[in-house]
């Protein structure tokens, strides 16, 4: 087979010829995937075997620890904290993301160029740093730590999160489209809403998307913005330092799940429709 | 201003400024469009003629000069505010939009009642041989139905002028023709006023009311087809429109529109320009092949020896390179005619004569 592929090609090419030893690579390849993805695994299967400890032989299969996670007043209060801070937090990204997104695309301002690493920059800089000054500015405006500062926190990575997808999409845009509209009696609020926004929509959905994703799970800006108040990481966290319980094992397989599939949805809006 | 006139250029530029050059996309230019009139800016990529279409069309802001849409002056107006819709390119068709909502965009944002939008649109699709797609998105179109519905969606709101940029570069060979003729009579139909932007020449000649030939941002030539084809009044409208013959020679004088020039020692008679030559300047004396014959059983103006040097089939033509003394020359005729004179047997060095009329030959 690959002999009649190498003589039809006129001659074997270096960087098409399959390897010598398939095995070899593949074997190595499943090592690296069960190294990055085993510890997961094994929080996922904690969470539905029948025993506080995991341990093998593996007992029997339940979602008692589901239920009894559900059911702990502690770890709901901090599921819902989470949602509103990952929901506002996504609403405010998203919306500020659209606008700078706007700024870039269509005015030649001055600066234009740092605008855009500035806004970029919170996603390269550690949060540690970003987490750090932010509590440091707030305690010098006097305000009190709470959920509100969690989501301040958390849009200032939201907004390059939200940048990117509009801005690609924007890039794409064919300006002809808005000629069109004008063309066609269309005044500019009216060419923003019949043909923009429509033509970004699945980019502001994918960027919406990210944006909550990554919110949703944030822990080291949040350490440093949050008051009395626990989101679902932190609570999750504080648990920890005594030891992983398969409670907390089902609420980690329920945000992964969740997660994933958010990720998933918004990389499948961001590909260009054909 | 011509009161006649729908469409009017006074003298209008467009600068574009790169460091400190100055590239004037569109230099002074000025042109009158009269109602119902199908008039074509005919240019190569570069020549303006996009530009010009813009700045009717409101796009662009001229830097210099005025336009007149029916009387009123429009120069800095938005498109939005001209009574004036363009065929794009690539028809620009919303993709979010079906085919329908795409042609009724127009009387949507007009605040049109929608059954009155439902029944002019699909009145439209049948006008334009799309019915049953007014439901289907841009993309699951063809590129001639796409075309339509973008020429469908310009037309729904009856805009005083239509404005189209290069509408079929977009489409095979063979459809462009169909879509061509169609458009002619389209435009005959509605007897609307239709402002063409092309670089193909033929499309032009075929379309035309009047050309406007573009050259550098500047208009080199207005008129009919036929004059732009038969009259040029440039060396680049000659160039660029058809093929054709050149001499160069100096001007011995003009008598009553006839100019006689001197090629080579030898009289040349032809058409004499409409703008002022000194006698004695050095000129430019432009015959199509097509009008010079070989061997002519009649006397003609010019007639000069020649000497073939080779000839070309062309499908039904064939081209004969020739030597003369006046310098090379090309003509063209039909098959039949060159195999009755025994041409294409006997082509080598083989001396004949080649003549035209002063009428078929032009001083630029």
């Amino acid at each position: 087979m690959a002999a009649n592929i190498a003589e039809s090609g006129g001659g074997e090419s270096p960087t098409r010829r399959p390897p010598k030893r398939p095995w070899v690579l593949a074997s190595w390849t499943l090592l690296m995937f069960g190294f990055l993805y085993l510890p997961i695994i094994v929080v996922v299967m904690m969470s539905f075997n029948d025993s506080r400890i995991l341990s093998l032989p593996l007992r029997g299969f339940t979602f008692a620890w589901y239920s009894a996670a559900l059911q702990d007043a502690a770890l709901k209060e901090a599921l819902v904290n989470s949602i509103k801070v990952a929901a506002a937090a996504t609403i405010l990204a998203t919306t500020l993301g659209l606008l700078a997104g706007f700024a870039i695309y269509r005015y030649p301002f001055w600066g234009r160029n740092s605008f855009r690493i500035a806004l970029n920059l919170p996603i390269l800089l550690p949060g540690i740093v970003t987490g750090v000054a932010m509590l440091a500015y707030f305690s010098d405006l006097g305000w009190r730590l709470s959920l509100g500062t969690v989501i301040l926190g958390h849009v200032v990575f939201g907004i390059p999160v939200a940048l990117g997808p509009i801005l690609t999409r924007l890039g794409q845009f064919p300006r002809s489209l808005e000629e069109a509209a004008y063309d066609l009696g269309a005044k500019p609020v009216q060419v923003y809403w019949d043909v923009i926004f429509p033509y970004l929509r699945s980019a502001l959905i994918a960027s919406a998307l990210l944006a909550f994703t990554l919110s949703f799970d944030e822990v080291v800006v949040t350490i440093f913005l949050t008051g009395r108040d626990n989101t679902l990481p932190m609570e999750i966290w504080g648990r920890l330092r005594t030891s992983i319980t398969p409670e907390i094992a089902a609420i980690a397989t329920l945000v992964l799940v969740v997660s994933s599939l958010l990720v998933l949805f918004s990389q499948r809006l961001t590909r260009t429709p054909s | 201003m011509n009161p006649e006139s729908l469409v009017y250029l006074d003298a209008v530029s467009k600068i574009y400024r790169s460091g400190e050059a100055e590239i004037y996309a569109a230099r002074d230019v000025t042109l009158d469009v009269k109602p119902g009139e199908f008039f074509s800016l005919l240019g190569s990529s570069g020549s303006g003629k996009t530009t010009t279409l813009r700045m009717i069309g409101g796009f662009e802001i001229p830097d210099r000069g005025s336009v007149y849409l029916g009387g009123a002056e429009v120069t800095t107006l938005p498109p939005y505010r001209r009574d004036v819709h363009t065929v794009f390119q690539n028809y620009a068709l919303f993709p979010h939009l079906t085919v329908a909502e795409n042609i009724g965009y127009p009387l949507k944002i007009a605040r049109v009642p929608r059954a009155e939008i439902s029944e002019r649109v699909q009145a439209a699709l049948k006008m334009f041989q799309i019915p049953g797609l007014g439901d289907r998105r841009p993309s699951q179109l063809s590129g001639g139905q796409q075309q339509r519905v973008a020429l469908a969606r310009a037309l729904i709101s009856r805009p005083k002028v239509l404005l189209l940029d290069e509408p079929l570069s977009a489409l095979d060979a063979k459809i462009r023709e169909e879509v061509r003729q169609e458009l002619r009579e389209l435009q005959q139909a509605t007897n609307l006023t239709f402002i063409y932007v092309t670089h193909d020449q033929e499309e032009a000649l075929a379309l035309s009311d009047r050309i406007a030939v573009m050259h550098n941002g500047q208009v080199e030539q207005v008129g009919t087809p036929r004059e732009i084809y038969n009259q040029p009044a440039s060396l680049f409208v000659a160039q660029f429109v058809g093929k054709a013959n050149f001499l160069l020679g100096t001007l011995l004088g003009i008598e009553q529109g006839r100019a006689t020039v001197e090629v080579q020692g030898h009289p040349i008679h032809a058409t004499a320009p409409a703008h002022a030559v000194s006698v004695g300047a050095s000129v430019t004396v432009m015959v199509r092949p097509e009008r010079v014959r070989l061997n002519p059983s009649e006397p003609l103006e010019n007639a000069i020896a020649a000497t073939p040097l080779r000839t070309t089939y062309i499908g039904q033509l064939l081209e004969v390179a020739l030597d003369t003394p006046l310098g090379g020359l090309r003509l063209t005729q039909l098959e039949q005619r060159s195999l009755a004179l025994g041409l294409e047997s006997s082509v080598d060095s083989q001396a004949c004569q080649v003549g035209w009329n002063a009428a078929d030959c032009q001083v630029l």
